[in-house]
C-alpha cells in the first residue's frame, strides 16, 4: 500500500506498480480458472458463459451505462471500507450505514419538494452522508471510549439499520401505526417512501439515449478527495500512524480516541452516499428491499482493490461488470446467476488468503512487505 | 573450568549461510567441548542467531557441516535438533501461560497410560525430580502465567532437559531478567555444566560473559574473529573485538554547571493498569545542564514514571512544572510543546511506526505544523530535506530516505528515533532506556549526543535500568524501588556497593542484616 503512495509522488517506477497490482489480478484469474472447472464439472461451457458475461456488461453502449451504474455503490461502499482500514478500523457496518443513507436521503428528497434543484440535491446528499455518518460514528465512539469492537458493534448496528429503516417505511395496520416516511398515497400497498421531488433527482449524463446519472462522477470525485485526504494530509498522517501502530500514535501526539470516531464516522458516511446515490439517481424512493448485499460486497471490493481509491474504483468496476453480465449469461449459457457469487466469492477468498496465490504463482514476499493486520486487536487504543 | 574431557559435544564446520543482499554467515567454525559454557559474543546482526538457527535445525547452511557428539549430522527441522540432544531457551519465551509447570514441560512430549489418557501424575513427578536434580527450583503445579519471568525462564530450561537436552542453548538470557535473577540464572548454568550439560550462552553484555563463561567467541560481520577466555581478556578488550576498532567506554565529559530548574516533579502519584499505586509519591527537579540518572531494577516505576511526565498517563496525584508551567493530565503535545523530548524505552512500539518512511518517522511528532504542513496540506518536499540533514548530521545508516524504518537496524533505528527527539531546539531530554538492544558502537555514539545535550543547557532525565549507564552519564543519581525515591546521590561520591543496596531496597547498612543475601546477589549482579 505503501508502494502507492510513492507513486503518486512520482518516486517509483512500473515495476513498483506491477508488484503492488500481482496478487489481486493473480486472484482474479485464478478465480475464473476454478469458475470455469466448476462449471465443466456440471457441464456447462465456461467459454460461452464468460462470454456472454462479457457481452452483457459491455458488449453495447446500453450495457458499458448498467455496468457503470451498478458500480457507483460500489466505488462509495469500497472507499468507505478501505478508509477504515487505513484507519486500523474493519467496518463491517456498511450495509446498516448504507440503509440509513438511502432512507435519509429519501425523507429529505420528499421533504424538501420546493427547493431549487442544487440545493435539494446537495442536501439530500448530506442527509445520506450524516446518517451514514452517525451510523458508522456510534460504533467508532464505543470503540474508542469502551473499546468495543467494532467488527461485533457494526454487525449489530446492520440489524438495527436495517430494521429500523424498514420501520420508517411500515405500512402499519391491525392496530399498528403506519411508520413515519410511508408514502401517504393509499393506492400504494408496497412499504415505501414516497417518491422524492424532481428537484432531488441526479441530473442525468448525455449517453447516447442511455440513462446515466451524476452519481459516476461524484463517486470518482469521492475517490479522489478520499485519496487526498488519506495521503496529501496531515489528518491522513495520523489516521494512517493510528492504523499502523495505535501507541506510536498517541506517543507522537496524536488523539487516537477523536480519530477513532472520526475514521469511523467518515467511512459510515462514505456507505451512506453508497445508498443514497441509488435513492436519487434510480430508484427515486426507499424501499427496503432496494438492496442487494452492497454492503458486503464492499468488504471484497476494498480488499481487492488493495484499501487504495484506484483499486478500489477498478475493483467496484469489475464487479459491476459480473453483476450486469449475469444475466446475460445465464440466458446464453444457461448458466445460472449465482456461479458469478461463487466466482466472486473466490476472488475474496484468493485475496484474502493470499499465501495460496502466492504459492501457485511461486512469489515471494519481499522483505520490507510487513504482513498488514486485517483488524486491530480487542480494547481501547 | 567445568570442561572435564576434550569431548565434543557439538561441531559447526565451514558454515556458510547467505540471505537475499547478506552473507549472515561466512564460513563459520564453532566448537563446543562437553561440560562447557561457552559464550557467543558479537553486535546484533554479527550473524550469531543465524548459526544457533543453523545448529538448531531451523536454517539449512548454504555450506559447512555440522556434527553433534563427533558424528555428523543433517538438520532439516529443530525436532531433528532436538532427538540429538540439543535444546534452545528462546529471548521470547515458547510456554502458555494458562497452563502449569508440568503441562508446559509435556506438551508435546506427552506421557500417556494405556489408552491414550494423560498421565499428569507422571508428568509431573519426572518434572520434580528433573528440577531437583539440576537446583531448578519451580513447583510443577503452579500455573506459568503467574510466575516471575526468572522462573519461567527455568521452566523453559527444564523443558529443554525433560526431552534429555545435553546442549542447550541461551539466547540472550539474561535481556529480561533483574540483577538477582540473572545471578540465579548462572548458578544454575553452572550446576548444569558440572553435570556434563554443555552451554551456548548468545549475549552483549561483556560483565556476563566474563562472569560465567568458560571459553568465549566472537563473531563479527557474520565471521568468528576471535576465541579467547575470561582470564585473558578484559570488558575492553572485548568491547574492541566485537566492534573491530578501539571502543570507548567511557565518555569524556566535564563536571556538570547546573542551572536554574527546568522539571520539577512534587509528589506524582500514578496507577498502573492493574490498579497498583506504582508511582507512589516522588519529587525531585533536573536542573539546565545536568543529568539525572534514575536507577533501579526494571518494574519498580521508573516506566510509568515517564509516562506520566510525557503525557502518556494521567498523573492520580501531585503534578510537576517543566520551565515553571504546571501540568497535571497534560497530553502528549503539550508537553512537546513546553520543550520536552521524549526518547521512548520501546522505541518499535512507541518511538516509530515501522512502515512508515525513514522521512516521516523524522517528523512523526511534528508532521502538523510549519514547515512540514502548509494550509492543510503535507509538504514531502520540506520534510524531505528535514530528514535528509538530520540522517546526515546522527550518521543514520539508510539505503534512502524512502526506505521504510523498520528496514534499519535496531542501532541504526534509535539514531533515528534520538535525531528526531534532539535534532530540535528542547530544554528538556527524557530518555528512558536509550541504548536497550543496541551495539556497542550505537550506544558509544547515543551517550555522546546525550551528554552534548547537556553541556548544551538542556535538562536531561535519564532512566535506565543499566547501572554502568547511568554511572557513566547522571551528574545526580536518583535510586527508585517500589514507587519511590530511596535516595539521591551524587554520581561522583556514590560507590556501586551503596547504589546497589539502594536498588535492593536497602536504605542504611543496619538494616541489612537480615537481607544480606538478597544485597550480595544483587551487587554481584551489577
Amino acid at each position: 500500500m505503501h508502494r502507492l503512495t510513492n507513486i503518486f509522488a512520482g518516486r517509483v517506477g512500473a515495476g513498483a506498480i506491477a508488484r503492488t497490482v500481482m496478487i489481486p489480478l493473480l486472484a482474479v484469474f485464478t478465480a475464473i480458472v476454478v469458475g470455469s472447472v466448476f462449471m465443466l464439472l456440471n457441464d456447462y461451457d465456461p467459454l460461452a458463459a464468460y462470454g456472454g458475461l462479457l457481452d452483457g456488461a459491455l458488449g453495447s453502449k446500453r450495457a458499458i451505462a448498467r455496468t457503470i451504474l451498478n458500480s457507483v455503490p460500489f466505488v462509495f461502499g469500497g472507499l468507505s471500507v478501505a478508509f477504515a482500514f487505513k484507519g486500523g478500523l474493519f467496518n463491517i457496518g456498511g450495509e446498516g450505514q448504507l440503509f440509513m443513507g438511502a432512507v435519509a436521503a429519501a425523507w429529505v428528497g420528499v421533504a424538501g419538494a420546493g427547493l431549487p434543484s442544487w440545493l435539494h440535491i446537495f442536501i439530500s446528499l448530506l442527509a445520506g452522508f450524516v446518517a451514514g455518518a452517525i451510523w458508522g460514528g456510534i460504533p467508532g465512539t464505543l470503540k474508542a471510549f469502551t473499546g468495543a469492537h467494532e467488527v461485533i458493534t457494526t454487525i449489530m448496528f446492520n440489524f438495527i439499520g436495517i430494521v429500523f429503516a424498514g420501520w420508517l417505511v411500515s405500512k402499519g395496520g391491525q392496530g399498528q401505526k403506519p411508520g413515519p416516511l410511508v408514502d401517504p398515497d393509499p393506492l400504494n400497498i408496497v412499504p415505501r417512501t414516497a417518491d422524492i421531488a424532481e428537484s432531488a433527482r441526479l441530473p442525468l449524463l448525455e449517453w447516447g439515449r442511455e440513462p446515466m446519472h451524476l452519481g459516476i462522477v461524484l463517486a470518482i470525485v469521492a475517490a479522489i478527495v478520499i485519496w487526498w485526504l488519506v495521503w496529501k494530509t496531515p489528518f491522513g498522517f495520523g489516521l494512517r500512524m493510528v492504523g499502523l501502530n495505535p501507541s506510536a500514535a498517541r506517543y507522537a501526539g496524536v488523539n487516537v480516541a477523536g480519530n477513532t470516531i472520526l475514521t469511523m464516522a467518515i467511512a459510515g458516511g462514505l456507505a451512506g452516499l453508497a445508498g443514497t446515490v441509488e435513492t436519487l439517481g434510480r430508484n427515486y424512493y426507499f424501499a427496503p428491499n432496494f438492496n442487494v448485499g452492497y454492503g458486503f460486497d464492499s468488504i471484497a471490493i476494498a480488499l481487492l482493490g488493495r484499501n487504495h481509491p484506484v483499486g478500489v474504483v477498478l475493483s467496484a468496476l469489475l464487479f459491476g461488470v459480473m453483476d450486469a453480465g449475469s444475466t446475460r449469461m445465464q440466458l446464453r449459457a444457461h448458466v445460472p446467476s449465482e456461479i458469478i457469487k461463487v466466482v466472486q466469492a473466490l476472488i475474496l477468498a484468493f485475496v484474502a488468503a493470499n499465501e495460496i496465490i502466492r504459492y501457485i504463482y511461486r512469489i515471494r514476499r519481499e522483505r520490507e512487505e510487513a504482513a498488514v493486520p486485517l483488524s486491530a486487536g480487542w480494547g481501547k487504543r | 573450568m567445568n570442561a572435564q574431557t576434550g569431548e565434543l559435544a557439538l561441531q559447526a564446520k565451514g558454515i556458510t549461510k547467505r540471505f537475499p543482499g547478506v552473507l549472515a554467515n561466512d564460513n563459520v567454525d564453532l566448537t563446543l567441548r562437553r561440560g562447557e559454557i561457552l559464550a557467543l559474543l558479537g553486535e546484533n546482526g554479527a550473524g550469531k542467531s543465524t548459526l544457533m538457527n543453523v545448529v538448531y535445525g531451523l536454517y539449512r547452511p548454504d555450506e559447512g557441516e555440522v556434527f553433534v557428539k563427533g558424528r555428523r549430522v543433517r538438520l532439516e527441522n529443530p525436532r531433528d535438533a532436538i532427538a540429538l540432544g540439543i535444546g534452545m531457551v528462546h529471548q521470547h519465551f515458547q510456554l502458555v501461560p494458562v497452563m502449569t509447570v508440568a503441562e508446559n514441560v509435556i506438551l508435546g512430549a506427552e506421557v500417556t497410560r494405556a489408552g491414550g489418557i494423560l498421565d499428569q501424575r507422571a508428568a509431573a513427578k519426572s518434572v520434580g525430580e528433573l528440577s531437583r536434580q539440576y537446583g531448578l527450583e519451580v513447583d510443577p503445579t503452579a500455573t506459568v502465567g503467574e510466575l516471575p519471568v526468572g522462573t519461567q525462564q527455568r521452566v523453559e530450561i527444564i523443558k529443554a532437559l525433560y526431552r534429555h537436552a545435553d546442549v542447550l542453548i541461551l539466547d540472550e538470557p539474561t535481556a529480561v531478567l533483574t540483577p538477582q535473577e540473572a545471578q540465579e540464572l548462572f548458578r544454575i548454568m553452572r550446576d548444569l555444566a558440572e553435570q556434563g550439560v554443555s552451554i551456548i550462552f548468545i549475549t552483549h553484555k561483556l560483565k556476563e560473559v566474563l562472569a560465567v563463561a568458560d571459553r568465549i567467541m566472537v563473531m563479527r560481520a557474520g565471521q568468528m574473529v576471535g576465541e579467547t577466555t575470561p582470564e585473558q581478556s578484559t570488558e575492553q578488550s572485548l568491547a574492541s573485538m566485537m566492534v573491530g576498532r578501539e571502543v570507548l567506554l567511557r565518555v569524556e565529559k566535564q563536571p556538570a554547571s547546573p542551572g536554574e530548574p527546568v522539571l520539577q516533579v512534587e509528589q506524582l502519584v500514578a496507577f498502573d493498569e492493574r490498579h497498583h499505586r506504582v508511582v507512589d509519591g516522588v519529587s525531585f527537579e533536573v536542573r539546565a545542564g545536568e543529568v539525572l540518572g534514575i536507577a533501579g531494577v526494571q518494574g519498580n516505576g521508573q516506566t510509568e514514571l515517564v509516562e506520566v511526565l510525557t503525557g502518556l498517563r494521567p498523573a492520580a496525584g501531585g503534578g510537576f512544572q517543566i520551565d515553571g508551567k504546571a501540568f497535571r493530565k497534560p497530553t502528549p503535545r503539550q508537553v512537546t510543546g513546553a520543550g520536552a523530548a521524549h526518547i521512548p524505552e520501546n522505541r518499535q512500539r512507541y518511538g516509530m511506526v515501522l512502515p512508515y518512511t525513514v522521512a516521516e518517522n523524522m517528523v512523526l511528532n511534528r508532521y502538523y505544523r510549519a514547515p512540514f504542513t502548509r494550509t492543510l496540506v503535507l509538504d514531502h518536499r520540506a520534510i524531505k530535506s528535514h530528514a535528509a540533514a538530520l540522517v546526515q548530521e546522527f550518521d543514520v545508516r539508510t539505503p534512502s530516505l524512502d526506505t521504510p524504518g523498520g528496514n534499519l537496524s535496531g542501532g541504526n533505528q534509535q539514531k533515528m528515533v534520538v535525531a528526531r527527539e534532539i535534532g530540535r531546539p528542547v530544554r528538556l531530554l527524557i530518555a528512558a532506556q536509550p541504548t536497550r538492544g543496541l551495539d556497542v558502537g550505537s550506544i558509544e555514539f547515543i551517550h555522546r549526543r546525550i551528554v552534548e545535550q547537556r553541556d548544551a543547557g538542556v535538562a536531561v532525565l535519564l532512566v535506565s535500568a543499566e547501572l554502568d549507564e547511568i554511572r557513566l552519564l547522571a551528574d545526580r543519581i536518583a535510586v527508585m524501588y517500589k514507587g519511590r525515591i530511596l535516595a539521591t546521590v551524587s554520581a561522583q561520591a556514590a560507590t556501586r556497593e551503596q547504589l546497589g543496596l539502594l536498588m535492593a531496597g536497602i536504605k542504611d547498612k543496619s538494616e541489612s542484616a537480615g537481607e544480606s543475601d538478597d544485597a550480595d546477589r544483587a551487587l554481584a549482579a551489577l
